[in-house]
């Protein structure tokens, strides 16, 4: 199978049993954009062993200001130290 | 009227540079001046003299700014080559929008710098190797606990020969000052690092921060999956990405944390909640380091 967009060779990956193919070329992705996410989120929050302890997923609908007693509470908006790391070299 | 800087001739000299180029009067206002940098705005006009001890030589700045001129859909590139004043490097850039604290560009980011890293590498893009900041900042630590925790991490970094270069182009230097919008959409600004090496480095920042739990996990999962849609080729397309992130992210973390206790040292102020945070991975990274 080649591409639609550069003819480019098809791979085909299976993740948690979602079917997904990929061009080896154009590295365009031919997915259901929603279950593409789900995965993506899903190894994106797998953090490194080292890592600050993770907060537990929120229980009800996601809100913005999350408190859950995690070491350090996400504020939004940034401010202090935090504005620095995320602004500044 | 001036404001008060610690470069007052050379703030007259770069405001006068800007009216040129705005082509008109304007009050100049003060945006940056720290670290021998000095930044003034003259209305859409953005005028920097560059950090004294990064002056080039070698024309590797001359060279940045014509691939970023060359990719204006992705750069708010300087208008002109640099300029050389009373000793100093300027550039004269149009003025954009910074990003807002309370409303962080982060899906926009990570598409942008996909496009960045799938873009060809120029001719002449100055290669990038490991990230010298790291020990850079290292070196300049005081003395106390915390530092010491940050000394320990920074321990645990393999030697800068295990990092291979699949020689993409980067900007070599981002976070989200880096991010401004100029009417039709965001752009790059600060080419002074922009070369050709490992574009992991560019997600580097934001994953150190989500792994001190100072970033919240969303805005890292809209970071980190926007990129991997947009076809960013830095981590793999499915799959853990901390097989790669793991250095450049413990990487980031030492050099914010040596950040931090200098900065705090030097306004002999405690450190914040972020800060602590952030020295206390070091402290993980140590333990997680440390041979059974
Ligand atoms: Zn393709």
């Amino acid at each position: 199978m080649h591409c639609p967009k550069c003819r480019g060779v098809m791979r085909t990956y299976t993740r948690n049993g979602v079917h997904i193919e990929q061009c080896d070329n154009c590295r365009g992705i031919f997915l259901d954009y929603g279950e593409l996410e789900a995965l993506s989120r899903l190894e994106a929050q797998h953090a490194p062993g080292w890592a600050a302890p993770a907060p537990p997923p929120p229980a009800a609908p996601v809100q913005v200001h999350h408190h859950h007693g995690a070491p350090v509470h996400h504020h939004r908006p940034h401010h202090g130290g935090m504005f620095h790391m995320l602004f500044s070299t | 009227m001036r404001p008060d800087t610690t470069q007052p001739e050379l703030f007259d000299r770069l405001a006068g540079i800007g009216r040129d180029h705005a082509a008109g009067p304007g009050e100049p206002k003060l945006l940056y001046d720290r670290h021998g940098v000095l930044v003034v705005r003259i209305g859409e006009i953005v005028v920097k003299a560059h950090q004294p001890d990064r002056a080039e030589t070698d024309g590797s700045l001359e060279r940045r700014v014509r691939i970023a001129q060359d990719l204006p859909e992705l750069f708010l590139a300087p208008l002109a080559p640099p300029l050389h004043v009373a000793g100093r490097t300027v550039t004269v850039t149009p003025y954009g929008e910074p990003a807002r604290p309370d409303a962080l560009p982060w899906v926009e980011s990570a598409r942008l710098l996909a496009r960045l890293h799938r873009s060809p590498v120029p001719d002449g893009a100055p290669p990038l190797g490991r990230p010298e900041r790291v020990a850079r900042q290292v070196s300049r630590l005081p003395g106390g606990p915390a530092a010491d925790v940050v000394r320990r991490a920074f321990a645990t970094l393999p030697p800068a020969a295990e990092f291979p270069h699949p020689g993409r182009l980067l900007h070599g230097d981002w976070h989200m000052g880096q991010m401004v919008r100029n009417g039709d959409g965001w752009r790059f600004i600060d080419i002074e690092d922009l070369g050709r090496g490992d574009p992991v480095w560019d997600l580097a920042r934001p994953a150190a921060l989500f792994t001190a739990g100072v970033l919240h996990p969303d805005d890292w999962a809209d970071f980190l999956t926007a990129y991997r849609a947009a076809g960013g080729p830095a981590v793999p397309a499915f799959g853990t990405p901390w097989t790669v992130l793991d250095v450049p992210a413990r990487t980031l973390v030492i050099q914010i944390a040596a950040t931090c206790v200098i900065s705090a040292r030097d306004a002999d102020r405690p450190l914040d909640p972020a800060e602590q945070a952030v020295i206390d991975t070091c402290g993980r990274i140590s333990r997680a380091g440390d041979p059974a």
